[in-house]
């Protein structure tokens, strides 16, 4: 299939292109960026006046649900939810059940997700088995049966030195182990930030200290076994200054934030609203801050959904008796032109921690739009507006901001250089 | 990024009556005074002979308990079947929950029996809230206690102790002692007595047992108990759990008894006429010396009268309310 | 329609109590005055009775029959009765008696405390409107009022009565 996109604003932060001009694609592949190839001739056209082309999102953290879960999700309609998003490429975190720690479980993600045909789905294979933090999974199996990192969630390990062993073992063979660094003991029975919104509304908190406690232990323990590190999910401003400080003294660990936490504070508890209880909690506007400004600077190369639907039932009850979680990847272009909007991040800024930042993180081949690159690009008005939830294809509707007006709309998602969303 | 939008208070209705008692968070002094008055009518009643009225002939009020609570539950029923209601009382503990029933469904099942009147005790904080936004909205929701955060009639019935021991509430020093962080009711008391206008309220606790962010509430912190019952006019002793022990909170019951305890020569450095109050059920020994509890700045036991008449006054005007919006839309209707 | 002075229907209804209580042979009444104008005018006739017995005051918020339709009363007083009702020959005491639940109510509340013996029924105003069978024992005047139109009494001192017309008021 040989398709033209013509005048659009092609952004690609990675080669640092910013200009109106015209791409070709064929094959799956992108073939042309300007004039087109001698001979070529498109069996379709988009005009693309007006819209900007980027490479397709990389998102780091969507929780397809399946296997296991199936009244939250399944991988057919997270995908298309991505999609929708203008998601290409994704990661999604071991908790399946049974948790990724088969190969089994990964092919058949693997599967199911070629069949949507979506988007690409790169799968995060557990760093322990069953996610118990007692004993290594098979992490060479899994990654030959295509997960492309590993992880433990917030399950902590138990014993630091099964920890550090992990992590040799994961270096031995250039793994990348993504940390979601959490105590376990002092996030204990927390399902908020400690301070003094939780505090007011009698919530038990989970302290800044949850996070910064283990990730200090965690940022030496990557220094020590020399693997590959990302740092996922972070929510307070003394975390983020934590990697900054490991960066800046030459340990290469890169990082993610959720994007609602960039957003959202746990000012949004005032009505105990249960849409906003999520793992990690939302923290004080001076940590969201502090977030925003690691991801101005770069020491947080990439922006997340942390996409966790649910169904009804499991958000309909008093906030603590809730489970966590947000179903936030539908938006995620839109609602991260928010930033744009806010004058935080200039939009080849914001494309690249969609992009290429995310990618880079991983090593994944996705996150940039060059000559002979897998063709997987997203078209979108940034002068237009997305209502979220006139259209919902997630599986959850737990989200916040449902109703909300949102700058940007996707036009166009493209995988392999087939249109897998149309908006 | 759009704001939530401003929404009239949940337990108010249009006219800024009580629709629902969730929490004293928000609601007005002048609202608060006006309960104190209308449970000081309901004292009298309380003292005749026949201590019913007929108010509440006809409707139904329904005492939801997830969490036990021998106290509350009887307190509550009573106020309700003074005011001529019918009461049914459903201790729905683990055996509901266990059996896999949310706690929506337990309650559309209890709406669907026409109660006019749910109170709930949950051991989940914004129970109550939870409750009062997805129940049908002309059932009034009395909260009777909701994890950590609300115990709005308890604090009222606090409050009503005060007032009627010691006139008003602007110049006097109130402290309340013991395990804040869990406590429901220190919440409530902080919020009440803030809103009235008193203008020395004091914690006394040791650091694990004090919540973050407690300048919120517009309190002094001590951690001394002498220097904190320094001249106070009222002291309010929580209730210490022993399960405060395991999870490193307190090394003892001895040790905290030793610092925070309420002896008899502690309450010497408050005002001679000083008043000893507790939401109980009473710990001796733990918080309180004995002689203190049954001696005579101890006003626990009026606290329970006073509760009855405080639940009579928070039922009638939160019906009232519903009653009053009722109309409202009535007549917007037309 | 010119409004009765209230001073004025006192003294005569102190007369007409006396004459009252002494044809029933009865010696130690027992005043009580539903708040707030029964109060008023119990305090005055008690003055023209040259009376110091001492005045109970009913609050029948908590009995009215129309809490379905209007709620609780604003501002709810305690009643305060300093002596027995059980046996008791009691007066009672109100303003104006208009469709007569006011004091439906007040007996109910009253029979909650105890049982009395009897109770006489005296009223400032009666406006011909009852709409249950009570009968004022004792009344200062009787007035026919207009639909739109309404008596309100003022006090303590001096009693006053005033005349509102909600037809007369400005449209909203």
């Amino acid at each position: 299939m040989k398709l033209s996109i013509l005048g659009a604003r092609v952004i690609d932060p990675a080669s640092q292109l910013d200009q109106i001009t015209d791409l070709h694609l064929e094959a799956g592949k992108i073939v042309a960026i300007g004039a087109a190839p001698a001979g070529f001739t498109p069996s379709q056209t988009l005009d693309a006046k007006g819209l900007v082309a980027a490479p397709g999102l990389v998102d780091l953290n969507v929780a397809l649900r399946e296997p296991g879960y199936s009244r939250k999700g399944t991988i057919a309609s997270e995908t298309r939810a991505a999609a929708a998003g203008g998601v290409t490429s994704l990661c999604c975190p071991p908790q399946t059940k049974p948790v990724l720690d088969t190969s089994a479980v990964a092919e058949l993600i693997l599967d199911r997700a070629r069949e949507a045909g979506n988007c690409k789905v790169f799968p995060i294979g557990a760093l322990s088995k069953g996610l118990d933090g007692e004993q290594l999974a098979e992490l060479i199996a899994l990654r030959d049966a295509g997960c492309v990192a590993f992880g433990n969630g917030l399950n902590s390990f138990s014993n630091t030195r099964t920890l550090c062993r992990a992590l040799e073992y994961a270096a031995t063979f250039d793994l990348t182990v993504i940390f979601h660094s959490q105590d376990r003991d002092l996030a204990e029975g927390g399902i908020a930030h400690d301070g003094p919104m939780a505090a007011f509304r009698g919530l038990p908190g989970i302290p800044e200290t949850a996070e910064t406690v283990a990730l200090a232990r965690d940022l030496l323990l990557v220094e020590q076994s020399g693997v590959r590190a990302h740092f996922s999910q972070l929510t307070s401003a003394r975390g983020v200054a934590l990697i900054a400080q490991a960066q800046a003294r030459g340990l290469k660990v890169t990082a993610d934030v959720a994007l609602y936490q960039l957003i959202l504070t746990d000012e949004a508890l005032v009505d105990f609203s249960s849409v906003y209880h999520v793992q990690p909690p939302l923290r004080t506007r001076a940590d969201r801050d502090g977030l925003r400004a690691a991801v101005k600077s770069g020491v947080v190369q990439a922006i997340s959904s942390h996409h966790q639907p649910h169904e009804r039932d499991a958000k309909l009850a008093p906030f603590g008796a809730t489970e966590p979680g947000m179903s936030s990847v539908e938006l995620l272009l839109p609602l991260a032109m928010t930033l744009v909007e806010d004058g935080l991040l200039d939009l080849p800024t914001l494309l690249a921690r969609l992009s290429a930042g995310p990618a880079q993180a991983l090593r994944l081949p996705a996150g940039s739009l060059t000559v002979g690159a897998p063709a997987d690009l997203v078209l979108f008005d940034p002068t237009a507006s997305t209502v979220a939830g006139e259209k919902w294809y997630s599986k959850g509707d737990n989200c916040a901001f449902l109703g909300h007006c949102l700058p940007g709309a996707v036009r166009y998602t493209l995988v392999d250089g087939r249109i897998s969303y149309e908006g | 990024m759009t704001p939530p939008d401003a929404k009239r208070p949940l337990q108010l209705n249009d006219q800024g009556q009580l629709r629902h008692f969730l929490s004293l968070d928000g609601l007005s002094r002048e609202l608060l005074t006006e309960i104190l008055d209308t449970a000081d009518s309901f004292l009298e009643v309380g003292a005749r002979a026949v201590k019913k009225v007929p108010l509440l002939r006809g409707k139904t009020v329904c005492n939801v308990f997830f969490e036990n609570s021998t106290r509350t539950r009887t307190t509550f029923e009573m106020a309700a079947q003074r005011l001529s209601a019918d009461v049914i009382t459903l201790n729905v503990s683990t055996s509901s929950a266990s059996k896999g029933e949310t706690l929506l469904d337990t309650l559309r099942n209890l709406e669907a029996m026409a109660a006019d009147m749910f109170v709930v005790r949950h051991g989940d904080s914004g129970a109550a809230h939870f409750i009062a936004e997805h129940v049908c909205p002309q059932v009034a929701i009395i909260n009777g206690g909701d994890g950590r955060h609300a115990h709005p009639t308890q604090g009222m019935l606090d409050m009503l102790t005060i007032r009627r021991h010691k006139g008003g509430f602007e110049n006097l020093s109130v402290a309340i002692v013991g395990d804040i962080l869990h406590s429901r009711v220190a919440r409530s008391n902080m919020i009440a007595l803030k809103t009235l206008g008193c203008k020395d309220i004091r914690v006394i606790a040791p650091k694990t047992l004090l919540p973050i962010g407690i300048e919120q509430y517009g309190v002094k912190v001590y951690t001394d108990m002498n220097e904190g019952l320094k001249d106070v006019d009222v002291v309010i002793m929580l209730r210490l759990q022993r399960e405060r022990m395991s999870g490193g909170l307190l090394p003892s019951e001895g040790e905290f008894y030793r610092l925070f305890g309420l002896t008899t020569a502690r309450l010497a450095g408050a005002k001679p006429d000083a008043i000893v109050m507790h939401p109980g059920p009473i710990n001796r020994g733990v918080e309180i010396e004995s002689a203190v509890a049954d001696g005579p700045h101890s006003v626990i036991l009026n606290q329970v009268t006073y509760g009855i008449a405080v639940r009579m006054a928070v039922l009638s005007m939160t019906m009232s309310g519903q009653t009053a919006q009722r109309q409202i839309e009535q007549e917007k209707a037309q | 329609m010119i409004l009765p002075v209230p001073a004025e229907l006192i003294s005569q209804m102190a007369v007409d109590l006396k004459s009252h209580l002494e044809r029933r042979g009865i010696t130690e009444p027992r005043f009580i005055g539903i708040r707030t104008g029964g109060i008023w005018v119990a305090q005055a006739l008690l003055r023209a009775l040259g009376s110091d017995s001492p005045l109970g005051t009913l609050d029948v918020s908590f009995y009215r029959d129309d809490f379905s339709q209007n709620g609780l009363h604003p501002q709810v007083r305690p009643s305060d009765l300093p002596f027995e009702i059980e046996g008791q020959h009691l007066v009672l005491i109100d303003d104006v008696l208009m469709s007569g639940r006011t004091i439906r109510a007040a007996l109910n509340e009253l029979f909650d405390y105890g049982r009395p013996a009897s109770v006489t029924l005296v009223s400032l105003l009666d406006l011909n409107a009852a709409e249950l069978p009570i009968r004022p024992n004792v009344v200062g005047a009787t007035l026919s009022l207009k639909p739109t139109e309404r008596v309100k009494l003022s006090g303590p001192a001096p009693l006053t009565l005033e005349l509102q017309d909600s037809s007369l008021e400005p449209a909203l």
